[in-house]
């Protein structure tokens, strides 16, 4: 069977073909018909030589089989030091062997390429910065991503994820009715705390739009009104937008980069339309980085820079405690050891590492950095979408082990993740091995500790 | 055989080892691609210069990034054998005798004893690189043919070269073969991991200027 039903190579386009991938329990038909789907030679050949220049042919081609990339990678520690977890071997088995063999391969392969891309590696980039030549294997998986979905060898929730980013330019079904909806109770339930709150929709020229992960919107909707809340304290001008204010890309996990461009598309015209000064995006790590970091190219920006300045939560809490427009009550920094998790997707690869140390200079009584930290902390264990893929849970609760390993050498009791995908990983973490720990976003804790100014107080 | 191996053979090796890296490095920075690469190469030149001047610099420096310092031994074995096989044969009094003769240009050489001292180290550092590479798992996997034979090429070099040095009765012999391992490698490195000699610059620079538009270079250092 060359395509099959669920499992093919044509990307979502219909409500029908969603629900129907959808429907399918844990993918079990999607992925039964994956076995017996063929593999396109000649067009994963072209798409190759159309798309490997010599930046990912030399750092295929040079690589020197010095293994120091091994120890940058956590997957390969957690897995009692499997060789055949060393990112150099992961790349050079999977691509090198496309690239060597000319896209003539088999369905079983692909399906390997497939496993491997997707378990193997979160594309965290840490090796990238371990290898004297600076090859960066998490790229090159990438890319790889990019070519298995291409062929439609791509795990099944990812093939729904960006599926979701095609017909809603979101992550998940969430419509602008919905989403305009969900702003609007969400204020009106918190009106009686904060009389005058407000989530201002698609309002020109403001200061900030502020963007977010569609699970807020879907299943975290408090988490809208704790970003109202602080942006009201801190009197902020702000807006969110009613088309575009979904920042996440499950595409760019699936390395569906065609519908990478449409999401992005989609954000930077919201910007356009609204003219704001600044974007301030949610405690997303990966959203950041698609939106802001890789974005702009998906988009054809010449500057490599989204239309107007973004910046990151964690950039915006920090400079709101630095200026004083968020005052922290001493009497409620936190007493108890706390640490942080640094995102890989904006830290490592946006240079973001000191905003969240003044973050817990403000709040913390006794922070403790994990070892390593900042661009050289490990990946939370579930980023690239590691998190969501039901094939690869087992894996995926294996490489939660090193994240497990730096909290409890750090003593803490609380660790601050704001990022999505960490602060998942971190919760699966507690539940699967039980170390005691808390974890939360910055908002929640933010809400508990900061001065309210008088006006801003509800009528006794 | 001598003769002709230090005479027109040599500039003819030569010739090959600095056009064919020449070239190399000419088609590498011709294939960047801003769009492919997702990098703004050009338009965000300042950021990415320094990016990649910080990239280079870091990595040349023995221990100068978390890399290095995270496998000290790895590290001390490295440079020496690299020091050992760019600075002695640049600065070798027999070799800067020899260009001299052919072109006429001549510049500082090292003494005999250093020359001999960083040699032999450079050869026990490539020993040990061989070792190493059998003994850990995790670059055991990685190793294919075209490593080991690179390794026994470069020590083959070395080995003949001390044993030159050490003009004992069988220097010709030794001497020949030295010879023939320099033009062996000149003449490879264009097309082999050899080239890691001119590509090694153009990688790190490549990454450099990455993380210097990219990841982070306009708001922070990245912290090699």
């Amino acid at each position: 069977m060359p395509e099959g039903k669920l499992c093919n190579k044509k990307p979502v386009s219909t409500r029908e073909e969603l629900d129907a991938l959808l429907a399918d329990t844990n993918g079990r038909q999607y992925y039964a018909e994956m076995e017996q789907l063929d593999v396109d030679a000649d067009a994963l050949w072209a798409t190759i030589q159309k798309s490997m220049k010599s930046r990912l042919k030399t750092w295929l081609e040079i690589c020197a089989h010095c293994g120091l990339c091994a120890d940058s990678c956590f997957l390969y520690t957690v897995n009692q030091k499997d060789p055949t977890q060393v990112p150099s071997y992961k790349i050079q088995s999977t691509l090198g062997e496309i690239v060597r063999r000319k896209g003539k391969v088999s369905n079983e392969f692909m399906r390997m390429c497939m496993d491997t891309a997707w378990s193997k590696c979160t594309c965290c980039n840490r090796c990238g910065t371990y290898c004297p030549y600076g090859i960066d294997m998490g790229v090159m998986f990438s890319y790889l991503r990019g070519l298995l979905h291409s062929q439609g060898f791509v795990p099944w929730e990812l093939k729904i994820g960006s599926g979701m980013h095609r017909l809603f330019r979101a992550q998940m079904d969430v419509t602008v009715e919905d989403f305009v909806d969900t702003c609007q109770w969400m204020v009106e339930e918190a009106q009686d705390e904060w009389p005058c709150l407000e989530i201002p929709i698609d309002k020109e020229d403001a200061d900030i739009v502020y963007m977010i992960n569609a699970r807020e919107a879907k299943h975290y909707p408090e988490d809208i009104v704790e970003a109202a809340i602080l942006f009201h304290i801190a009197g902020e001008n702000w807006t969110m937008p009613s088309v575009g204010w979904e920042m996440t890309s499950l595409a760019m996990f699936a390395g569906d980069w065609e519908a990478c461009k449409m999401q992005v598309e989609t954000i930077y015209s919201a910007m356009e339309r609204l003219r704001p000064k600044r974007m301030v995006a949610t405690e997303c790590g990966h959203a950041y980085r698609a939106t802001v970091i890789e974005g702009p190219y998906w988009a054809g920006r010449p500057d490599g820079k989204p239309p107007v300045e973004c910046i990151h939560y964690v950039e915006w809490v920090a400079e709101a405690l630095e200026t004083g427009k968020l005052k922290i009550d001493p009497s409620k920094k936190i007493k108890e050891p706390v640490t942080v998790q640094d995102s890989c997707n904006y830290v490592r690869n946006a240079g973001l590492r000191e905003c969240t140390r003044i973050i817990m200079k403000h709040i913390a009584e006794d922070f403790r950095e994990m070892t390593p930290c900042k661009e050289h902390n490990y990946c939370c264990g579930g980023g690239g979408g590691f998190n969501g893929i039901g094939r690869y849970r087992k894996q995926r609760n294996i490489a939660l082990k090193m994240k497990r390993e730096q909290i409890l050498a750090t003593g803490a009791k609380l660790v601050v993740a704001p990022c999505h995908n960490c602060w998942d990983a971190i919760r699966d973490l507690e539940e699967e091995y039980q170390i005691g720990i808390k974890w939360t976003f910055l908002k929640p804790l933010l809400i508990k500790m900061v001065e309210v100014p008088p006006h801003l107080r509800p009528e006794e | 055989m001598y003769e002709l191996l230090t005479g027109p053979l040599l500039w003819f090796s030569f010739a090959v080892f600095f056009i064919g890296l020449g070239v190399r490095v000419w088609f590498y920075f011709q294939g960047l691609d801003w769009r492919l690469d997702r990098v703004a190469y050009t338009t965000q030149l300042p950021y990415g210069l320094k990016g990649a001047w910080r990239s280079v610099y870091k990595w040349l420096i023995p221990f100068g990034t978390h890399s290095w310092r995270e496998k000290p031994v790895f590290t001390l074995i490295f440079f020496v054998f690299h020091i050992g096989l760019v600075i002695v044969p640049i600065f070798l009094e027999g070799h800067v005798v020899m260009i001299r003769n052919g072109i006429g240009v001549s510049w500082p050489t090292l003494p005999q004893g250093l020359a001999d001292f960083l040699a032999i180290a450079a050869f026990l550092a490539g020993v040990g690189i061989g070792i190493r590479r059998f003994a850990l798992p995790e670059v055991r996997i990685l190793t294919d043919a075209k490593d080991v034979a690179l390794l026994l090429l470069t020590l083959a070099l070395l080995a003949s070269g001390i044993m030159a040095a050490r003009h004992t009765e069988s220097y010709m012999t030794w001497l020949t073969v030295h010879v023939l391992c320099g033009h062996i490698v000149l003449l490879a490195a264009p097309f082999t991991k050899l080239a890691h000699i001119a590509l090694f610059f153009c990688t790190r620079i490549q990454l450099g200027m990455d993380f210097g538009i990219k990841r982070g270079g306009m708001k922070t250092n990245f912290d090699w």
